[in-house]
């Protein structure tokens, strides 16, 4: 008998039987990867840490400046607006693409990812030449914008309102349009199906996207340099900063800024995590 | 009274071709068809959640084909509930009565009367995530009658639950059709649930409404 067709013999039985491999390599495999990366990025930031612990008096120094604690505030008030402002821009931009069909989708789709695709340097020159041109540069020159704090928040809203759209398009995909339409049946507009049904549902979403929002804010720094300038105590903002301080070879206030914003990005990150987490193990 | 005339849908690639229906007042229709026949496509268009091509539709007197989903009277009970997962059951039952303007009286009143003719008393202070399936549907039907429309659809209601729920609720069913006097759509593909629910038997093959079978009303014996 060949060895193609074995049915009857015990051997031919015995291989059709046969345990399958073992899933031991692939999770190995799975594991060493993961591991690699993570050790990457928790050896980048123990790698700080270890610097500034070092240096530790002149890291805090440097946080301790005029100028630094302008630009965190700066910081800080320039992404919470920024992310009001992408949130209320990428709710409805979400929702229109999410649920609507037009002619043209598939073109204002790819130009809503240009932010994301394009190099950072490239979208502040962008923003600076279009608010040198008319009508804009009538604005802007009666309300100075470019070179001036409004610039570090249309630079900052330009990038992060894209990523927040993302977002929130995904976000609305996968919420169903089933319950929308139960609601018209029940007497609502479709504005009152939105604010009553699919807002509240999509709070996670809104969430995630505000939190992204944020924090590509915070470490936005090509079209801010570009567009809003990097004067101090001016539109001088944390990742500004950390440029400034690097160019006059103060490598531990560099640091020390960059752990600063590692500590912030991460409180924020524990924070979402933690009220996401809550109401997932509530559901469960 | 539930009727259409002509009606031709389309859904996609796919089209209900001339459908015409007709339950008259106070009766249980059942609309059978395998999957893909276009059962679902159907109910929409009479619910106004899918445009008509052509044709009309009557609920009660009125034609209702151009008006939109919340001015034709009609309570929609989806196959999986569909319902709102950060609401309450009892906010659920007080969805419709609110967006209409209910005084805060009546709706009180109503939550009252539909949490007793569905047995739900005691999970008012629910959410969905805390609810069986059984339970599920018991408050997408509450939901769906909670402003008093003189008609019901219900698209496979009863397809995810377990056999002793479903029986349950095939009972519930007609108790509660029978109580309000409303005309019920029911779509389904499951023949026992026909057999003990309807006053009218349909049946959509490949999107054209073929038969209509009528059974002696009222008295349907309930399935043992």
């Amino acid at each position: 008998m060949t060895s193609e067709s074995p049915p009857n013999t015990e051997q031919g039985a015995a291989s059709k039987w046969r345990e399958p491999p073992s899933d031991l390599p692939f999770f190995a495999g799975l594991g060493i990867l993961a591991a690699f990366y993570v050790l990457l990025i928790t050896a980048m930031l123990a790698a700080d840490v270890s610097f500034a612990a070092a240096e530790w008096r002149k890291a805090l120094a440097s946080l301790l400046t005029e100028e630094i604690k302008y630009a965190i505030w700066l910081s800080l008030i320039s992404c919470s607006i920024t992310t009001v402002l992408s949130l209320w821009v990428a709710t409805p931009v979400g929702y229109l693409m999410s649920r609507t069909n037009f002619p043209g989708k598939t073109l204002v789709d790819a130009i809503l990812d240009i932010p994301i695709f394009l190099p950072p340097l490239v979208i502040g020159l962008s923003l600076l030449i279009l608010f040198r041109q008319t009508p804009l540069r009538y604005l802007d020159d009666r309300f100075p914008i470019a070179l001036h704090i409004p610039a570090v928040i249309i630079a900052q809203f330009s990038v992060a309102s894209a990523f927040a759209v993302r977002t929130l398009r995904t976000t609305f995909d996968e919420i169903s349009p089933r319950r929308e339409q139960v609601a018209l049946t029940l007497g609502c507009s479709r504005s009152q199906a939105f604010w009553l049904v699919v807002l509240p549902e999509s709070w996670r979403g809104l969430l995630t996207a505000a939190t992204l929002a944020w924090a590509r804010s915070l470490g936005e720094f090509g079209p801010i340099l570009v567009f809003a300038g990097s004067t101090r105590t001016k539109t001088e903002v944390l990742p500004v900063s950390v440029h400034l301080e690097l160019s006059i070879g103060n490598i531990e206030g560099a640091v020390g800024i960059s752990l600063l914003m590692v500590v912030v990005a991460l409180i924020v990150l524990v924070v979402v995590r933690l009220l996401a987490g809550s109401e997932r193990v509530a559901r469960s | 009274m539930i009727e259409t005339r002509n009606l031709v849908v389309r859904n996609g690639e796919f089209t209900v071709q001339d459908a015409n229906l007709r339950i008259a007042g106070g009766k249980y229709g059942v609309l059978m068809g395998k999957t893909g026949s276009g059962k679902t496509t159907l109910l929409e268009a009479i619910c106004g959640l899918k445009r008509v091509v052509s044709g009309s539709i009557i609920v009660g007197e009125r034609e209702v084909a151009t008006l939109k989903p919340g001015a034709r009277g009609i309570g929609l009970v989806p196959q999986d509930g569909a319902l709102f997962p950060m609401l309450t059951v009892k906010e659920h039952l007080e969805f419709a009565l609110r967006v209409r303007g209910w005084s805060s009286a009546d709706q009180h009143r109503r939550v009252d009367e539909l949490s007793t003719l569905l047995q739900i008393e005691s999970l008012l202070k629910r959410k969905p995530h805390q609810l069986s399936g059984g339970e599920r549907q018991r408050v997408a039907l509450g939901r769906a009658l909670s402003f008093r429309p003189a008609t019901l659809c219900l698209d496979e209601p009863l397809s995810a639950l377990d056999d002793d729920t479903r029986h349950e609720m095939v009972e519930l069913l007609k108790r509660v059709q029978r109580e309000t006097g409303v005309t019920a759509l029911h779509v389904t593909h499951n023949r026992s649930e026909a057999e003990t629910l309807a006053d009218i038997k349909l049946h959509i093959v490949a999107g054209e409404v073929m038969q209509v079978e009528k059974f002696p009303a009222p008295h349907i014996p309930l399935a043992p």
